[in-house]
């Protein structure tokens, strides 16, 4: 075993002298040109499939094959649980491809903790002119130890409040303007037997998404920092207790519709409820707009989805502004990759990623784009929405990264697995904040 | 005369040789392919149990870390139990309804043909197709019941963790009771008609012979059939990984669930060997316990014929 770790790091350090060769041939040679006589590497790229994303993720491939005949770049999707566990046995195994497709934050720090993406900092200050078409704020979560180790694409995801305006009409409430009021429409939807919220909750970051937003209009964004930061006992702010205890009287009032345990987010059943008419809210990502557009007929179209930023509970004292979310999606570079088919990624980075058909493709998608000065595109249909996630992406004082993006692996299991006991109360608020301390920094 | 020995004694050999070599060489395939995906991840899977490695990073040797690790995980003696109950029911609920099943179809000669195709039908699906299709079936707002408008159907099925068990047992019977009631109906078909014949004569009824002929002479079929329950049950992955993901909570995550979300989603890759090892000392155990209750494989059940 010490031995192959042996080989292992040595293998890391070859590949790491080839990485660092390619970057010096790229200074050599003053831009991104393709070495040997325009026969550049080829380069593969995984990433996920379905709607709303892959035909875009697609797209940008085809143009850059297109433009680049001789460094073709192929693509595999695969779906967003099988993804997860794909490209972790890959690099495991040394099978990965050259560009890996991922959320940032804790993941991204496993991997280059062991050593397995390229450091894109000099290229990104040798290559200003992209990093500066890419919002600022997005390169958070691609950041380890002051270092990038990703380029942020495609949207930026804030978490919001759906809700169903048909079915606000039909009892004659109004949307909730506080966490009070949300308390108020619980039994008032339930009358009607209408579920008050739609949730995933077999997904259990579906329902992480939750306590991220309770937490943060509780106490604002430093407990959660404070835990990120390696803290000990972070968990233990008086703030999460009395989160936890919200979360679990939101279940014992029936907030969430019947059967939430077994209901999974990657079939978007739980989308379905609230454009079926079953549910009238839903905590969701923004990317739920795009589904749901496809899916649920003319739902969307007649204006029958209405979203605000998580209400304030009163007496919190977080910023009512804060918002949580996916920052961007992050592109990394195997270090495993040869330096051809690294280049070659590069380049990719430097067009294809960043021109104006990519941003105005992951405008069509209905999502908000990484790349700077997309708001003119927002033009049709989606526009208001498309201009309200903008908004409230840029307005955000905080726009913290998920949990268990944001978190390792390692803690991000034992986090998810107590947040599926916690709904279903199965373990006290007392129990959580000890189990969740014992994995702070892991 | 001793001159002759020799040969006769040399000649005898080589058949005897022979005889076994021939055997070795047709036991090679099955061998090898133990080896090779049995013994050797087995063996490397041990060795992993005394590492620390997150799956994709070097591996690195650290003694007993992972199994105390793993050991002091009080999640380990909940996915213990959950896998007995898993077994302990499921073998409840399979047995009685195979051996009915195989009796009755042994004897049933008209339709055996037809009956015996179309009970192999739900072996032939897999167990990730059966656990979709269930699932959306027993789903509370869009399944069946909500869909034909039967209220008693609407239950919370794989919410309630007393529910989502007996789900999955009886997901698990649907699959794989057809399968036991075959190897039955082969069992029952087996005994000799003269028994039957000889207690009619002594007068016995259906239910007597049932009890004093049928189940005495398929005890080994039940051993064989309740090794294959037991010990299949410990592998169930699929079935409840797309059917629940071991929720309600942890209500269903058996040990094989336990060791996946150790190892793939917490990249503790060290931890989830050492509940592989246990896993496979578990099933080596049962297995064993199941062959000792069989009695001595060499004691006649046919004596006094």
């Amino acid at each position: 075993m010490s031995n192959s770790a042996l080989s292992r790091r040595r293998f890391l350090g070859l590949a790491a002298g080839a990485a660092g060769a390619a970057t010096l041939a790229a200074c050599g040679s003053s831009g991104p040109s393709s070495s040997g006589g325009g026969g550049g590497a080829a380069a593969s790229y995984w990433s996920l499939s379905g709607p709303p994303g892959q035909p875009y993720r697609q797209a940008a491939i085809d143009r850059f094959n297109k433009a680049n005949p001789g460094s073709k770049i192929t693509a595999t999707f695969y779906q967003n649980d099988a993804y997860k566990q794909k490209i972790k046995t890959a690099l495991g195994a040394g099978q990965g491809p050259t560009m890996i497709w991922g959320w940032g934050g804790g993941g991204l720090k496993a991997y280059v903790d062991a050593g397995q993406v390229v450091d894109l900092t000099d290229w990104f200050s040798q290559n200003a002119a992209v990093k500066d078409k890419i919002l600022p704020s997005s390169f958070g979560a691609a950041t380890v130890n002051g270092k990038i180790y990703a380029m942020p694409i495609e949207t930026v995801q804030p978490i919001v409040l759906f809700y169903n305006k048909k079915l606000f009409d039909q009892v004659g409430v109004q949307p909730p303007q506080s966490y009070g009021d949300i308390l108020d429409l619980i039994p008032k939807f339930n009358a009607k037997g209408i579920a008050p919220f739609s949730l995933a909750g077999q997904s259990r970051w579906t329902n992480m998404m939750w306590l991220e937003f309770m937490l943060d209009r509780n106490a604002g964004s430093d407990v959660f920092n404070n835990v990120f930061a390696g803290k000990p006992n972070s968990w233990s702010d008086p703030a999460v207790l009395d989160m936890l205890t919200k979360v679990q009287d939101l279940v014992k009032k029936n907030a969430f519709i019947k059967g939430f345990e077994s209901i999974t987010a990657d079939s978007n059943a739980d989308q379905a409820l609230l454009y079926t008419g079953k549910a009238a809210m839903m905590v969701h990502g923004s990317w739920s707009y795009g589904i749901q557009v496809a899916q649920g007929g003319d739902f969307v179209k007649s204006g029958g989805l209405g979203w605000m930023n998580f209400p304030p509970i009163d007496g919190g004292k977080g910023d009512p502004s804060n918002t949580v979310g996916n920052p961007g999606q992050y592109l990394s570079i195997s270090s495993k990759a040869s330096s051809g088919a690294q280049d070659t990624a590069k380049k990719f980075f430097g067009t294809s990623l960043v021109d104006d058909t990519e941003k105005s493709g992951w405008v069509k998608s209905g999502g908000v784009p990484v790349l700077k000065d997309s708001d003119s595109l927002f033009t049709g249909d989606d526009a208001q929405f498309l201009k309200d996630m903008s908004s409230i992406a840029s307005k955000a004082k905080v726009f913290a990264q998920s949990w268990d993006q944001a978190l390792s692996p390692t803690a991000a299991e034992t986090l998810l697995d107590n947040i599926a006991k916690l709904f279903q109360l199965q373990v006290s608020p007392q129990q959580w904040v000890d189990a969740l301390n014992g994995v702070i920094g892991k | 005369m001793t001159a002759l020995a020799p040969p006769a004694a040399r000649v005898k050999a080589p058949t005897a040789r022979g005889g076994r070599s021939g055997v070795t060489w047709m036991a090679l395939p099955a061998l090898l392919m133990f080896l090779a995906f049995g013994l050797v991840p087995l063996i490397g899977v041990l060795l992993l149990s005394f590492t620390t490695w997150d799956g994709i990073g070097p591996i690195t040797p650290s003694g007993l870390t992972s199994w105390r690790n793993a050991l002091s995980d009080r999640e380990l003696p909940h996915a213990l139990w959950v896998t007995f109950e898993i077994m302990a029911i499921s073998w409840l609920v399979q047995t009685p309804i195979s051996i009915l099943i195989g009796t009755f179809m042994a004897a049933f000669k008209r339709y055996r043909g037809f009956l015996a195709v179309l009970y192999f039908i739900p072996l032939l699906l897999s167990s990730a197709a059966i656990s979709i299709t269930f699932k959306a079936l027993i789903d509370p707002n869009f399944g069946i019941g909500s869909g034909l408008g039967v209220d008693w159907l609407k239950q919370n099925w794989l919410g309630e963790p007393k529910l989502a068990m007996g789900v999955l047992v009886f997901i698990v019977s649907w699959q794989y009771i057809p399968f036991h009631s075959l190897i039955y109906q082969g069992a029952v078909r087996q005994i000799p008609a003269s028994l039957y014949e000889a207690s009619k004569i002594d007068g016995a009824g259906g239910m007597r012979q049932f009890f004093s002929i049928t189940l005495p002479q398929i005890k080994y079929t039940i051993i064989t059939s309740s090794t294959l329950m037991v010990v299949g049950s410990l592998t169930f992955f699929d079935l409840i990984y797309v059917l629940t993901g071991g929720g309600p909570g942890d209500s269903t995550r058996a040990l094989a669930l336990e060791m996946y979300q150790k190892g793939f989603m917490a990249n503790l890759m060290g931890p989830a060997s050492a509940i592989a090892m246990i896993l496979v000392l578990v099933g080596v155990i049962l297995a064993q316990i199941l062959r000792r209750l069989g009695g001595r494989g060499d004691e006649s059940q046919l004596e006094g014929m």
